[in-house]
């Protein structure tokens, strides 16, 4: 058993969940709290991606185009709904599904002209990109404990959020009852602008703190985003805590699936066939894994109560 | 003394913490239009969800014409000739009024795994159809969509697409919701007509039509039945009284 | 014959009946107008037409908002695809795989994201066809990525009968699009259709008047993947290439706005959808290469101001003259 490897993809699995949660977090309370199915969801997150790239350049250091890209992200994100999406709260999911997609073209195809097909790169500052050792042979990058520590913090933060603020109940009475919620005469309007922005930002984190190590490029987002909504259909639509889990368990079982699945293909069959059949049922784990989940709870492990 | 075609024997439903249906016995004789009254949030819609099918108990079971139809679905129910209608209107509103009509007694005949033939032109079917809409009194109404009826000849529909699947039993959530006393009173007259030949299970508020209609009155308050027998019994029963009627 | 020619009086039926003529002249008024590849783009579009005329069957008489119907097409060209490049050529074999194929996939998934309603099922369907999506392309063997070309189209052992000869691939395509919009007009008004209509109005009152509606929907949802099957078949033999773009989601976007610019729950919506989308495509990518800047507003537009789509703004026409 090769432990330097498990440790290895155990941090890769973990570092995916936690960006998995940061994207779904948003777009779970935006389908739990508006109903709005907004598959320019993974835009918002290329979004931060571009904009701290290119904040990054311009300042010469990563955190501070970072922290300028944070609130221009949810600045985008609130007018991106205040604009369009609003209108859409009325309207059936066929006509979200379709608008938000037009959202997807234009701006990719916008950020493809502005930046290029190459995108943009973040560069890591010298003092993160050294390694820390754990036990025995085993080291792990320095700044993908930073990845996992920051998105803890947020995920910490999120949690404090919805369960201890004034704010938090609101959403959290909304993920379960809108209508209530409307009628109790709370300023709703605000509220889906709030919440809205919200999962933009946390999107547009998860886009910025992945790029020093993949590249901020046009379509980056639908790649997360598909899996992201496995990540909430398995937790639960509308659940933050069924996101946290799902999102941990997917990134996990993604990950750690890929590297066991080629061993464990390679002990029962010839090296040609593993080569195949390796690949091919790892792309297919974590979608069959949701298939089981579905077959057995068809509304997520966490549907939030009044569901 | 006629069997009970319908029992219900210890029914529970909880939600969480709330038990809406609190060990709840009900037996309707054939041919009999048994009433159930009470107040609001006494658990009706549930107890109609349940028995129709369309929500599963927690405990208790359901007999109907002799066979435990407990954990069957809404549709295998409504084949063994238990129908309901809905309170709030629940007609096809893109379709025909005979369309709506059609696609009832369609049900009743087998499978519908039949691609080609045109149910519009199915004269068997068409004819049979608009039958049961001149029985109700929508006859002329046939070829509106049924979104643009006024709201009483959409109460009519409703309950027509009940009859049309041939029942044994029919299940009325407040068939006279939203309307007016005339209204109410002309549905009430036609719901007489059809006493024999239907047995009616019937929950509503209007109380002058549950007193012109019932043979005999459940009341239900929280979940549980606190009484039950004739009109005059109900009336007279001081529990019903200040539960429900209120003292006057 | 009488009704059809009622039928034609009208504005919808007017241009319905032009759509049918210009698919059916198009090899013949290309080389008049020396634009020979319009001929091309026709085909491509009667082609695609039997696809979204496939999902406009569950999507828009059945309410199943299904993201990942391009999976299908897949299905039936990499059966094409594979079967070829295995050397297996007959038309007989490959497009009984490919139709069976999709059928059975659709009945596996169907039966999955059928269990589930509104959003939930949308995103199912999405993910489901992605999983197709990655495993094809991560099967090296038929060219992943790249895609795998088809040396010969299908070949039914019939020498008057050779796909290979451009007029025949067109009017073979050209019969199996009035054949699929011919059946989909008779399944619609059929008693399944009015079980799957009425599933979509109401499905909980379906249920209520005797109708266990999961099995007439998994029918329905089979019933369109093989149809989409044999888009993909057809597609396969037109490009002589197949590759995984086909199902890649933004293909199944891109056939659900087709249907609903075509005009939702209508029997010729899909066609005008796909030859307007397709057409438009291809003007507007010899104008610019970013033309997709201008093709995103557009279907916000659309969406979002022409509900019922062309069908629905031609109908328009109708009411007023009466």
């Amino acid at each position: 058993m090769d432990y330097a490897l498990l440790a290895e993809q155990f941090f890769n699995g973990f570092q995916l969940g936690i960006i998995l949660f940061l994207v779904a977090a948003g777009l779970t309370l935006v389908f739990g709290i508006m109903d709005l199915v907004n598959l320019a969801h993974g835009t918002l997150y290329m979004f931060g991606a571009f904009f701290a790239a290119t904040f990054s350049m311009v300042t010469g250091s990563m955190f501070l185009g970072m922290l300028f890209a944070l609130p221009v992200t949810l600045v985008a994100g609130m007018l991106m709904e205040w604009s369009l999406l609003r209108t859409l709260y009325q309207r059936n999911h066929l006509d979200q599904v379709q608008v938000t997609f037009g959202l997807i073209i234009f701006f990719n195809e916008l950020f493809l002209i502005a930046w290029g097909p190459e995108g943009a790169a973040i560069q890591l500052p010298d003092y993160l990109q050294g390694t820390t050792p754990l036990f025995g042979d085993v080291v792990v990058p320095d700044y993908r404990l930073v990845i996992i520590t920051s998105g803890l913090l947020v995920a910490l933060g999120l949690y404090f959020l919805v369960s201890k603020t004034r704010i938090g109940m609101l959403i959290r009475a909304g993920a379960s009852n809108r209508e209530m919620v409307a009628a109790l005469g709370v300023n709703i309007k605000m509220l889906y602008t709030v919440v809205f922005g919200l999962g933009a930002a946390l999107a547009g984190f998860a886009g910025m703190i992945i790029t020093p190590i993949t590249q901020a490029e046009s379509g980056m987002g639908e790649g997360i985003l598909i899996l992201a909504f496995v990540v909430i259909v398995i937790g639960g639509i509308g659940s933050i805590r069924g996101a946290f889990i799902a999102a941990i368990i997917t990134g996990l079982i993604d990950t750690l699936g890929r590297s066991f699945i080629d061993v464990a293909m390679l002990a029962v069959m010839d090296t040609e066939g593993a080569e195949t059949a390796g690949p091919a049922i790892s792309s297919m784990l974590i979608y069959i894994i949701m298939a089981v989940v579905l077959a057995v709870k068809p509304q997520g492990l966490f549907p939030p109560k009044g569901a | 003394m006629t069997e009970a075609i319908l029992k219900v024997d210890n029914l529970v439903k909880s939600f969480g913490g709330l038990v809406a249906t609190d060990h709840f016995n009900l037996e309707v004789e054939q041919g009999e239009i048994h009433a159930i009254i009470g107040p609001n949030g006494a658990g009706k819609t549930t107890l109609i969800n349940q028995i129709s099918g369309m929500m599963k108990s927690d405990g208790g079971s359901i007999t109907f014409d002799g066979r435990d139809i407990t954990h069957m679905s809404a549709p295998s129910r409504c084949h063994t000739g238990l129908v309901r209608s809905f309170q709030i209107t629940s007609i096809l509103k893109n379709f025909r009024v005979i369309d709506n009509v059609a696609l009832a007694i369609q049900a009743r005949q087998g499978h519908s795994f039949r691609f080609w033939k045109a149910a519009q032109k199915d004269q068997e079917l068409q004819g049979a159809a608009q039958a049961v809409l001149e029985e109700i009194g929508l006859g002329e109404r046939g070829n509106v969509l049924a979104g643009n009826l006024a709201h009483g000849e959409q109460r009519r529909l409703e309950i027509a697409m009940a009859l049309a699947t041939s029942p044994k039993f029919l299940l009325l959530d407040e068939p006279m919701a939203g309307m007016d006393s005339q209204a109410s009173e002309d549905m009430t007259t036609y719901l007489r007509t059809l006493k024999g030949k239907y047995t009616m299970l019937l929950i509503e508020h209007d109380m002058d039509a549950v007193f012109a209609l019932a043979d005999r009155i459940t009341v239900l308050v929280y979940g549980r039945a606190i009484a039950s027998g004739s009109p005059d019994e109900i009336r007279n029963n001081a529990e019903v009284r200040s539960a429900y009627l209120g003292d006057d | 014959m009488g009704k059809i020619l009622s039928l034609m009086k009208t504005p919808r039926g007017i241009y319905n009946t032009i759509l049918v003529l210009l698919c059916l002249s198009m090899p013949f008024l290309a080389p008049a107008i020396e634009q020979d590849f319009y001929r091309d783009v026709m085909l491509r579009a009667i082609i695609f037409a039997i696809a979204t005329i496939s999902l406009n069957l569950i999507m828009g008489y059945g309410g199943m908002i299904s993201f990942g119907h391009a999976v299908y097409l897949g299905v039936g060209g990499y059966a094409v695809g594979i079967l070829s490049y295995h050397g297996i050529e007959s038309g007989w074999i490959q497009w009984s795989v490919g139709i069976i194929g999709s059928g059975l996939l659709a009945l596996l998934f169907g039966a999955i994201c059928l269990r589930t309603k509104g959003v939930y099922f949308i995103m199912i369907t999405l993910a489901f066809a992605q999983m197709i999506y990655f495993l094809s392309v991560s099967i090296e063997k038929y060219g992943s990525d790249d895609g795998l070309n088809i040396d010969t189209r299908s070949n039914f052992g019939i020498e008057a009968f050779d796909l290979n000869d451009p007029m025949t691939m067109y009017y073979t395509a050209f019969v199996l699009l009035m054949a699929c919009l011919y059946f989909s007009h008779r399944i619609v008004n059929s008693r399944f259709g009015m079980v799957i209509r009425g599933s979509m109005s109401n499905d909980d009152r379906m249920g209520s008047i005797g109708y266990p509606t999961y099995p007439y929907k998994l029918a329905a949802f089979v019933i369109a993947g093989m149809m989409a099957g044999l888009s993909g078949i057809l597609s396969a033999n037109f490009e002589s290439f197949v590759s995984p773009d086909m199902m890649f989601w933004t293909t199944s976007g891109e056939m659900i706005f087709m249907a609903v610019l075509g005009g939702l729950g209508t029997i010729f919506g899909p066609l005008g959808g796909t030859m307007i989308f397709l057409i438009l495509s291809e003007m507007l990518s010899n104008i610019t290469e970013a033309w997709h800047l201008i093709f995103g507003p557009f279907l916000i537009v659309v969406v979002l101001f022409a509900r019922g789509g062309v069908e629905g703004i031609i109908g328009k026409f109708e009411k007023r003259n009466d």
